[in-house]
């Protein structure tokens, strides 16, 4: 057994001709807040997907625990109910409430008693501060409370690891703080957590540790406080230098 | 012959008879008609490269082939090769193959409409393609098609008639039979367009109820807010 929760090594993903991952590796321990940031087009998203194969990595190795997941075909399902997935697009279905949201995988996928499953939607929808619109659906719900139901819904698999693709982009400033909140909580509780986000705040004051990446490469990590204040790499403080100007 | 004395004594008996046969004709048609359709689609959207093609064919075949050729072929043709079907299976059989042909161009258009991120989110909570195809892509595809596979339904009903030029005594035919023997076509076939338009309208009425019993508000139409 690895101390790693989840290992990445040396990940490779070519879309046609352009480059877009180029040999990533890092590990995560249990409860770390691992944060991705950098420049718009370097593989953050796609280093995400390629965790959970919704992209299939050209190249490399994916572990969680000791089980490989990359290649390892029809099982990936199985893999998948461990890992979950935040989209910054919220991907709600369209056609179930709000707690219907929560408990379909459960349901369908886990084969849970269909009252256990409303009551741990319900549990969920709680923890996200959602409980009263349970039976709201998607067109009915705000970004940032469309953006908690799905976090629930990811929480109610029981996941080892979540995976946050740009959780707040498509929310305004107001909507993006309610969705942080929950997220601080979540890392609080100890959940594992690999954040794709351009909030530096939210970096600064949760992540265990900040992965620059530029070129679909790792430039530099390390705690936030040493990539933030004290960046070493030349682009890293011209990044870090870009953003803090807003 | 006084007109109420052939609608009531011979027109209103021989409708009846035909009516039923037309039901039949019909209500046998359209769920294989349906479920044949969403293979269909399904195979063209999500199977592999044969599958795929091969769903394609099937649609352009059977949508180009005239639907009387069709039966003409299944009812006059198919003995030749030595298969005998009766007039009214013949009659299905074709109502069934172009039927599914049609559905399943209205199924894929509303799959299609749906958003990618449905199926990646269902695929990332653990579903199997399978699995978020029935519980994700479906419930919400067929909703959004419910229109399209309600006018094929209408225009069934209607090309049920087709059934006549071989042989199968439905309502069109039963009019044609009794209005020849006492030479009054015109009352004849203005009775039949009656209980056409009556079983139309009745449809039309009947999708309307079921279109508002399964919207979702933001996915069909209005919103509920």
């Amino acid at each position: 057994m690895s101390d790693y929760i989840l290992r990445v090594v040396d990940l490779h993903k070519n879309f046609g001709e352009r480059e877009i991952l180029h040999g990533i590796s890092f590990n995560v321990k249990k409860g770390e807040t691992i944060v991705f940031i950098g420049p718009s087009g370097t593989g953050k998203s796609t280093l995400l997907r390629c965790i959970n194969q919704l992209t299939v990595p050209d190249r490399g190795h994916v572990y969680i625990d000791d089980d490989e997941i990359t290649g390892c075909g029809h099982r990936i399902s199985e893999y998948r109910q461990r890992i979950g997935m935040v989209f910054q697009n919220f991907n709600l279905f369209d056609h179930l409430t709000a707690v219907q949201n929560v408990e379909i995988a459960p349901i369908k996928v886990r084969k849970m008693d269909k009252t256990l499953a409303r009551d741990k939607a319900m549990e969920e929808l709680r923890r996200v501060g959602m409980e009263d619109w349970a039976d709201h659906y998607p067109s009915e719900l705000s970004g940032g409370q469309a953006q908690r139901v799905s976090i629930a819904r990811s929480l109610a698999m029981d996941p080892e690891v979540i995976l946050f693709d740009e959780p707040t982009s498509a929310l305004d400033p107001e909507l993006t703080r309610e969705v942080l909140e929950v997220m601080k909580d979540l890392a609080k509780s100890g959940m594992t957590m690999l954040v794709v986000t351009h909030e530096m705040g939210f970096a600064r004051s949760v992540a265990t540790e900040v992965v620059f990446m530029e070129g679909g490469q790792i430039v530099e990590q390390g705690p936030p406080s040493e990539i933030m204040k004290n960046p070493k790499h030349p682009r890293t403080r011209e990044f870090i230098g870009k953003i803090s100007e807003h | 012959m006084d007109p109420v004395t052939f609608l009531t004594q011979f027109l209103m008996p021989a409708l009846w008879q035909g009516l039923i046969v037309t039901l039949e004709l019909v209500l046998l048609t359209a769920p294989f008609g349906l479920v044949l359709g969403i293979g269909i689609a399904l195979g063209r959207q999500y199977g592999g490269p044969a599958l795929s093609t091969a769903c394609a064919g099937y649609v352009v075949f059977f949508k180009g082939c005239p639907l009387l050729l069709l039966l003409f072929m299944l009812y006059f043709g198919l003995p030749t090769v030595g298969i005998t079907l009766p007039a009214f299976t013949a009659s299905v059989l074709g109502f069934i193959l172009c039927n599914a042909a049609y559905n399943s161009e209205y199924v894929r258009g509303a799959i299609k409409s749906i958003k990618d991120g449905q199926m990646t989110a269902a695929q990332a909570l653990g579903m199997t393609k399978v699995q978020a195809i029935e519980t994700i892509i479906l419930p919400q595809a067929l909703r959004r098609a419910i229109p399209g596979l309600s006018n094929e339904f209408i225009y069934l009903i209607k090309y049920s008639s087709l059934a006549y030029m071989i042989t199968v005594v439905e309502l069109s035919g039963a009019a044609k039979l009794v209005a020849t023997k006492y030479f009054m076509f015109n009352e004849a076939f203005l009775a039949v367009g009656v209980v056409y338009l009556v079983l139309v309208t009745l449809t039309t009425y009947g999708v309307h109820l079921l279109e508002k019993r399964v919207a979702v508000p933001g996915l069909t139409g209005k919103s509920r807010a």
